[in-house]
């Protein structure tokens, strides 16, 4: 694409060495590790600051504990970091790469010689009636607008949906002050009784809850329970679960649903990367099938922090020329992953849950495409072309998962800029 | 204390915390309705991290600003869908 970049990259550019797309756990290790090899590097982040999704913190407040060492490690060294940026493009050049971008509503480019895709993940959002009213969030999104300030105090709250990420955003929640109603896995009791269930009861946690509300709050942990229905006439009133036989209606202020995490793959896919199964297809160095570009963390398969370091760390020494030092970290990385492989089988979404939703359940949350207005004999192109579904805003990174869960549709081409940018950036004026 | 600054949602001036996110702010005033969807739908932000783009707003005057991705500054001026189709 040549919209706005030829006219800002000719005296504008940020030029660097390695550039890193993310400031997330993996970013930050690639680019700590590439900045003290002597490369020159540029972080580029959408959000306020260091530390990505899990572990934002509000500006002002300090990180958590052992993010703590790792935002140090960057901010300690000479690459430079820009926040509220958004990176749209990402192409070939005849000397390396150009990356165009939006920091906050300006265009911005950079040039750089070897890039490293550190993109994160997002939470996968299976559609169910009712979950466009207001309310209805993210289980990893009422965790980021908590960390940013929002306040929850004496509200009732119903988290549902799957995963490891549903009992520290509990634990969050209800120390934050939420009166906790319930907390649903839909996995079975046998799979999650592996991963800590005990960590939402801990007795401090329901001891702050309780300090905060005038009576003794119990939330309850059930598995095999998934939403069937939200209801409410402006903001999201009640709650129904259901275990497949029973089903149970609670009021609620706040529900949280969110079924485990989809790697955001978008900027690789537009750079050209080879993309097996959802995941960015990266060699022992951490290296895509584009010569140049490296990608670490989740867009190569959902695996937590503890894996994306290492990854970030790899890739930022091979992107720096250094990928013999990184040949020490390849036993610690296969071995996190082999244990991810495990993780994201346990919390397969439950077939049932393509049952909760109706003809007239919205799918496409943008174009307010319904479920029932969607062919199954379709593919994701007919449905874009025929409905709209993942046309809009978001440009079908909320409803391009749940087509595929209940379709089992791939996502269609992506195409630059694959972030909404505003005219002024298209056209390269600041 | 928390330093706060004075922004503007929907001709309401309020008081909030520096450093927070547009779209935490507006919860925080009981706002829960961010846009209006194509078919007249209130919406809310749902994934909190500049994905699903519900949070919608129009921040000083430009459209379509993702609330969860801008942080308050002092004078900021809110429109919200409600407001705008009022």
């Amino acid at each position: 694409m040549t919209y706005a970049s030829d006219f800002v990259c000719a005296d504008q550019a940020d030029v660097a060495d390695i550039a890193v797309v993310g400031a997330g756990p993996a970013g930050m290790a690639a680019a700590a590790a590439a900045a003290r090899t002597g490369q020159r590097v540029v972080v580029l982040d959408q959000g306020f600051g260091e530390g990505g999704q899990i572990w934002r913190h509000a500006p002002g407040t300090p990180p958590a504990h052992d993010a703590r060492s790792w935002i140090g490690r960057l901010v300690g060294s000479t690459a430079a970091r820009r926040f509220h940026t958004s990176v749209v493009d990402l192409r070939r050049t005849e000397s390396g790469f150009v990356l165009d971008a939006e920091q906050g509503t300006s265009p911005l480019c950079v040039q750089a010689t070897r890039v490293v895709l550190a993109t994160g993940a997002r939470e996968l959002m299976l559609p169910f009636p009712g979950w466009t009213l207001p309310g209805v969030m993210g289980v990893g999104g009422a965790q980021a607008l908590l960390k940013m300030g929002t306040s929850v105090v004496g509200k009732r709250v119903v988290i549902a949906g799957s995963g490891p990420l549903l009992l520290p955003v509990a634990a969050s929640l209800a120390n934050a002050g939420a009166q906790l109603l319930l907390v649903a896995e839909q996995a079975d009791f046998g799979v999650v009784a592996r991963f800590g269930v005990s960590l939402w009861r801990r007795p401090s946690l329901l001891m702050q809850a309780a300090r905060y509300r005038a009576r003794f709050v119990s939330a309850r942990y059930a598995t095999g329970t998934w939403v069937s229905e939200a209801v409410g006439s402006s903001d999201v009133q009640r709650v129904t679960v259901t275990d497949g036989r029973r089903t149970e209606t609670l009021e609620c202020d706040l529900l949280c649903v969110g079924h485990g995490l989809v790697p955001s793959t978008e900027l690789a896919r537009v750079a050209g990367c080879a993309v097996s199964h959802g995941k960015v297809v990266v060699n022992a160095q951490q290296e895509t099938s584009v010569s140049g570009v490296y990608c670490a963390g989740e867009p190569t398969g959902i695996g937590g922090a503890d894996l994306a370091l290492v990854e970030g760390e790899i890739a930022g020494l091979s992107a720096a020329g250094r990928g013999a030092d990184a040949v020490r970290l390849f036993a610690e990385r296969n071995a996190l992953r082999r244990t991810a492989l495990t993780m994201e089988a346990a919390f397969a979404p439950r077939a049932e849950l393509r049952g909760v939703c109706r003809s007239d359940t919205i799918v496409c949350r943008c174009e307010d495409v319904p479920l029932g207005a969607i062919d199954p004999a379709w593919s994701s192109r007919q449905a874009k072309l025929y409905t709209r579904a993942g046309m809009g805003s978001c440009q079908g990174r909320v409803c391009g998962a749940a087509l595929e869960f209940h379709f089992g549709w791939t996502p269609d081409t992506v195409r630059p800029p694959i972030e909404p940018v505003l005219l002024s950036t298209l056209v390269g004026r600041r | 204390m928390s330093d706060s600054v004075r922004i503007t949602v929907d001709e309401r001036r309020v008081d909030v915390v520096v450093g927070t996110s547009v779209a935490a702010a507006l919860l925080g005033i009981g706002t829960t309705a961010f846009r209006v969807s194509v078919t007249g739908a209130s919406r809310g932000p749902l994934c909190g991290m500049g994905i699903c783009h519900e949070c919608r707003v129009t921040i000083d005057g430009v459209a379509h600003r993702r609330a969860c991705m801008v942080a308050v500054a002092d004078g900021m001026q809110v429109i919200t869908g409600a407001a705008s189709h009022a």
